[in-house]
């Protein structure tokens, strides 16, 4: 099957992806902030990547797994600024009675969430079986599946990406949020995955490494590129190099920003750094 | 059983276009057919049983029936977090089905046995898990498994049921002799361990088998005849934790019967040898000698 390239006649939509980003960012720290809850760093590394998904890439009836489901509360803002969930649902995030707790629900009570995740390395393999399905069903849809570094460590992972290799399973895309950092360690000390280019593409995949997966224009290069090259089939990895806590400082590729709620002075110096003090 | 088991796939999968079968590369000698009658819908997904499972459950939310075959240890504990999380929490129509069941792969040794499958499953969300007593009895349970929409287990044995004896239609639980000393009640092909026993019992045994688990209710000929003998005899190839006598014991003290209960079960590897099936059978004393024997010796 050949991927939709309507996109490349289309300019990106800066602006707009950006007001979409301030608005997210805002939304993400008011509720972890409410919460007095962490996964802000793993949320903050990835929500450009889920950004450009659903307001630049996907289509209606594209799946998006993420696999690193601590990042839930970027899933959910995403989808609340799609009209998916609700303002007000999205205020119960981590309160009693919630449909949207730290960790993408398992209930399928939203369609963008078709599967719950949260124990690393179940994503590939569900994203995998979504894309094989195809072969037998008819149906025609790409699925997009956001890896953490810390997804990568998990055997289960490379038993789906062999099968997808050997499948050649042409609508797959998995990205891969590196930002270097996992539960109790820099990637790098813990289990290096370097070099990430080889691994994936000894696997199968096409390969394309994102400078900068905090950039919708990185993103939007490396994508658009990949479009533009229709000559292969099988599946394609993008690894994205992305800054845990992006754009606070104080959280910044620190690990402990995996775990730690913010503190009102830290709150306030999250949303000057965000530049979300003004608005 | 996998050869009937084989059959009842082959005899099923023209009329039904959603059923997909995934092995983890095993099913030698006995999937051969189901392969050649499924075509694409045969898939070897490899040595890699966890990337089965969630590919399943995918498959399933995509509207297919999908059929997980592996031996039973294989097909349930390498992946056990990914049929718990992504098959029973999002209750998807996965059919696991595990050959060997209990110690069915006897001197292959324990890592190919399954003797705690049963405890773990059934105490998994919307999980039910289906065992048929006999090979002749691997269609109906097969059947049952199929008309319920959510994740299953099948586990499959070896058994012959002895000439003369009629099964009832599948129910949950069947009553497959009569007698009047005993309540037998068990799960799978080592209750014909107990049927011969009985058998062999002056006045006999009401003998029961169950092939759902959790099973629901205690049938009302079970309660009638546990009243009236007063004791019952449960036998699993099974460890005790989370098997069928607990599941027993909880309905009848919930229920007030107060019955003798005798219980056989697997013990595991007592001694740190290994053997047939029948060996291991035999080191926790589910062999029908000493299921004789225990009966005899614990009637008044």
């Amino acid at each position: 099957m050949i991927r939709s390239n309507s996109l490349m006649s289309r300019p990106l939509p800066s602006n707009e992806l950006k007001k979409i980003q301030q608005n997210c960012r805002g939304t993400l720290l008011s509720l972890y902030k409410k919460a007095n809850a962490g996964h802000i760093g793993a949320s903050l590394s990835c929500l450009e990547i889920l950004i450009y998904l659903f307001f630049r890439h996907k289509q209606a009836s594209d799946y998006v797994i993420l696999s690193k489901g601590h990042a839930a509360a970027a899933l959910y803002v995403v989808l609340a600024a799609a009209g998916e969930i609700s303002k007000e649902e999205l205020q119960t995030f981590y309160v009693d009675g919630t449909r949207l707790a730290a960790h993408p629900p398992c209930s399928g009570a939203f369609p963008s969430i078709p599967f719950g995740t949260g124990s690393l390395g179940h994503g590939l393999s569900l994203a995998v079986g979504l894309v094989f399905s195809q072969r037998y069903t008819g149906k025609e849809f790409q699925v997009y599946c956001i890896l953490s570094d810390g997804d990568c460590n998990e055997g289960s992972t490379w038993e789906a990406a062999l099968f997808a290799g050997h499948h050649c399973l042409s609508n797959l895309t998995v990205i891969i949020d590196a930002n270097g950092l996992q539960g109790f360690g820099r990637s790098e000390d813990v289990l290096n995955m370097e070099p990430w280019e080889k691994k994936w593409e000894s696997f199968g995949f096409k390969v394309h490494s994102v400078a900068n997966g905090n950039s919708f224009e990185s993103l939007e290069e490396e994508f658009t590129w990949d479009l533009k090259d229709q000559g292969g089939s099988g599946p394609r990895c993008f690894i994205a190099k992305t800054t845990k806590g992006h754009g606070v400082s104080y959280m910044e590729n620190k690990m402990e920003w995996h775990y730690l709620p913010m503190s009102d002075e830290q709150y306030q110096i999250a949303l000057r750094d965000l530049g979300l003090d003004h608005a | 059983m996998r050869k009937e088991f084989s059959c009842w796939l082959e005899s099923i999968a023209q009329t039904r276009n959603e059923l997909i079968v995934l092995t983890g590369d095993l099913g030698f000698m006995a999937l051969e057919g189901v392969a050649q009658r499924l075509e694409k819908r045969f898939v070897n997904v490899g040595v890699s049983e966890q990337n089965m499972m969630s590919m399943a459950a995918a498959l399933a939310h995509e509207g297919m029936t999908p059929l997980c075959y592996s031996i039973a240890p294989f097909a349930v504990f390498r992946p056990a977090e990914q049929i718990r999380l992504d098959i029973c929490l999002h209750n998807k129509n996965v059919k696991i089905v595990g050959n060997g069941g209990g110690y069915g792969y006897g001197i292959m040794g324990a890592t190919h046995h399954a003797i705690e499958d049963l405890a773990m499953l059934s105490s998994f969300q919307n999980m039910i898990c289906y065992i048929p007593f006999h090979n002749g009895d691997v269609a109906s349970v097969s059947d049952a498994m199929l008309a319920y929409n959510g994740p299953s287990y099948l586990r499959l044995g070896f058994g012959i049921l002895p000439e003369g004896i009629t099964l009832p239609p599948y129910s949950s639980i069947r009553k497959i002799a009569s007698g009047k000393i005993w309540t037998v009640l068990g799960v799978g092909p080592v209750v014909l361990n107990a049927l011969r026993a009985t058998q062999e019992l002056s006045g006999g045994a009401d003998v029961f088998v169950v092939s759902e688990l959790p099973c629901q209710e205690l049938s009302e000929d079970f309660i009638e005849s546990l009243r009236r003998t007063g004791k019952v005899l449960v036998v699993e190839e099974h460890v005790e934790r989370g098997g069928l006598a607990e599941w027993l014991c909880l309905k009848l003290l919930k229920a007030g019967l107060h019955p003798q209960v005798q219980h056989q079960c697997a013990k595991g590897y007592p001694d740190k040898l290994y053997g047939s099936q029948v060996f291991h059978q035999k080191q926790s004393r589910l062999d029908e000698k000493h299921l004789l024997t225990l009966m005899r010796q614990n009637h008044e």
